[in-house]
């Protein structure tokens, strides 16, 4: 007798059209099984965009248990697969991520990696570090993500200031400091959009701190 | 103005100087030719001495490929548009008129990007090709750049040109919807022409998505941020797309103001990085 998990890996295995392999990771990513982590993170190297979606919804779901998994593979993708194990690492948040986030975040090559990364490093989840390593983590963070704000890249740029937003308002003694820099890409940065998104930064920043 | 400092130096560690480019436009060697004529578009090189030769380049009857058609002009027209000098639009105007479809293709994407609505006239004769009082001929026509000269004809705002668009609705290339979707929308601000390309998304053609995806963020049209984003598509181009509807609503504000629409769109966009 096959389990319930078993029969859905089986389908995704078995798919034959790109519909039926969308359609079979999604029911695989949304029953959430820890069983089906090596699947999913497979399903992100099918070159399906839907599929891969659907399989970093099903991972960042079940969590932490896909981390390790994820962290062991990452060297070994291809960049398109990269960016989306690098987007489910994000999507979960477990600061076991940092170091692949904080060099992920200066030094791929591939935009939508540094991208998924430099979003990533706003969202981690800090309080899983004891208390006396969160600052010089965040430090690293906020280091790394400063740097990122200088990447030729107008994605990159907005994805890193959606990622100070997320350090500010996890570690407010930074606030000074990143609103200092948001003022600065207001002033020099050219892209509308990239602009646009600090504008919207700050506004949440001066909410914050305003309460 | 020269986008580029002393002509001299290299550019961007490239073996090429601006100089050298120009001069290799009228090389005996065809290949350094057609490079050259890439790079002075690519590095946005805008002094007259390029400008006057890739004009020349128009005219280039040394490089042929073995069916008929004119690589360096094709080169040379792409190029052009990147320059941002109208002085090339006579010429590419004339480009509308060669027997390379490709070069014509690149001629209409320039005069685009040029912005003189001088060559509206021109543009509207290729489109007639295909038409009988006001509807398209029985039998489909494709020897035209349709899809850029809609295009073209949208972004020029070229109104009196719309009874000539409409009827692009219906031709059998997908593509070529579009593109009178996309120039319908801009040329009369309704909303059934941005719900075509919105339907467009959902279609079963992975490259067909990604354009209506490029479209949609050409026009800015607002009302497809939730189905841009439900696209089944990359999402780097999905950001891309979200970007054009984000600059089109900052855009329409001065001073740019934080409106409800644009932080809806730029929540849309985190989502996605």
């Amino acid at each position: 007798m096959i389990t319930a998990a078993q029969k859905l890996i089986r389908a995704v295995e078995e798919a034959d059209s790109s519909d039926r392999l969308l359609d079979a990771v999604q029911q695989l990513a949304a029953a959430g099984f820890d069983e089906s982590i090596p699947t999913l993170i497979a399903a992100l190297n099918y070159n399906n965009p839907g599929a891969a979606v659907a399989a970093v919804d099903g991972l960042v779901q079940i969590g932490e248990a896909a981390v390790q998994p994820l962290l062991e593979l990452i060297d070994n993708y291809n960049y398109g697969a990269r960016a989306w194990a690098i987007r489910a690492l994000a999507g979960i948040g477990d600061v076991r991520a940092l170091n692949t986030l904080l060099d992920a975040a200066k030094t791929d090559f591939s935009l939508s990696v540094r991208r998924a990364a430099a979003r990533g490093l706003g969202t981690l989840r800090w309080h899983q570090l004891k208390p006396d390593q969160v600052q010089s983590a965040q430090a690293q963070a906020l280091e790394a993500l400063l740097l990122v704000c200088q990447d030729p890249e107008w994605i990159v740029r907005y994805a890193a200031v959606t990622g100070l937003e997320g350090l500010a308002i996890a570690q407010p003694t930074f606030v000074p400091k990143i609103l200092a820099q948001l003022e600065q890409i207001v002033n020099t940065d050219t892209d509308l959009a990239v602009c646009t998104r600090v504008r919207m930064a700050q506004q949440q920043l001066q909410n914050l701190t305003n309460n | 103005m020269a986008s580029l400092s002393s002509a001299g130096e290299p550019v961007d560690g490239e073996s090429l100087t601006v100089e050298q480019a120009i001069i290799n436009l009228e090389s005996a060697d065809l290949g350094l030719r057609f490079y050259a004529a890439w790079w002075l578009g690519k590095f946005r090189v805008r002094e007259e001495a390029a400008v006057v030769g890739l004009i020349r380049a128009l005219e280039d009857e040394a490089d042929r490929t073995p069916e008929g058609g004119y690589p360096l002009r094709r080169n040379a027209a792409r190029a052009l548009g990147k320059l941002g000098d109208r002085l090339a639009v006579p010429a590419l105007i004339k480009s509308l008129g060669c027997s390379d479809f490709y070069v014509r293709e690149a001629a209409a994407q320039s005069l685009e990007m040029l912005g003189d609505p001088v060559c509206l006239p021109a543009l509207n004769k290729l489109l007639a090709v295909s038409l009988q009082s006001e509807k398209l001929v029985p039998q489909p026509d494709f020897s035209q750049p349709y899809d850029a000269i809609l295009e073209a004809l949208g972004t020029l705002r070229a109104t009196e040109s719309i009874p000539l668009v409409q009827p692009f609705l219906e031709h059998p290339i997908e593509r070529v919807q579009y593109a009178a979707a996309r120039a319908m929308y801009q040329l009369t601000q309704e909303p059934v022409y941005g719900e075509r390309l919105v339907q467009a998304l959902a279609g079963n053609n992975l490259q067909l998505r990604r354009t209506a995806l490029a479209d949609l963020g050409a026009i800015g049209y607002l009302p497809a941020a939730e189905a841009i984003t439900q696209t089944l598509a990359e999402n780097s181009l999905k950001l891309i797309a979200l970007k054009g509807l984000l600059e089109h609503q900052v855009n329409q504000t001065d001073p740019p103001v934080l409106s409800e629409a644009t932080i809806k769109v730029m929540t849309l966009m985190d989502s996605l990085l």
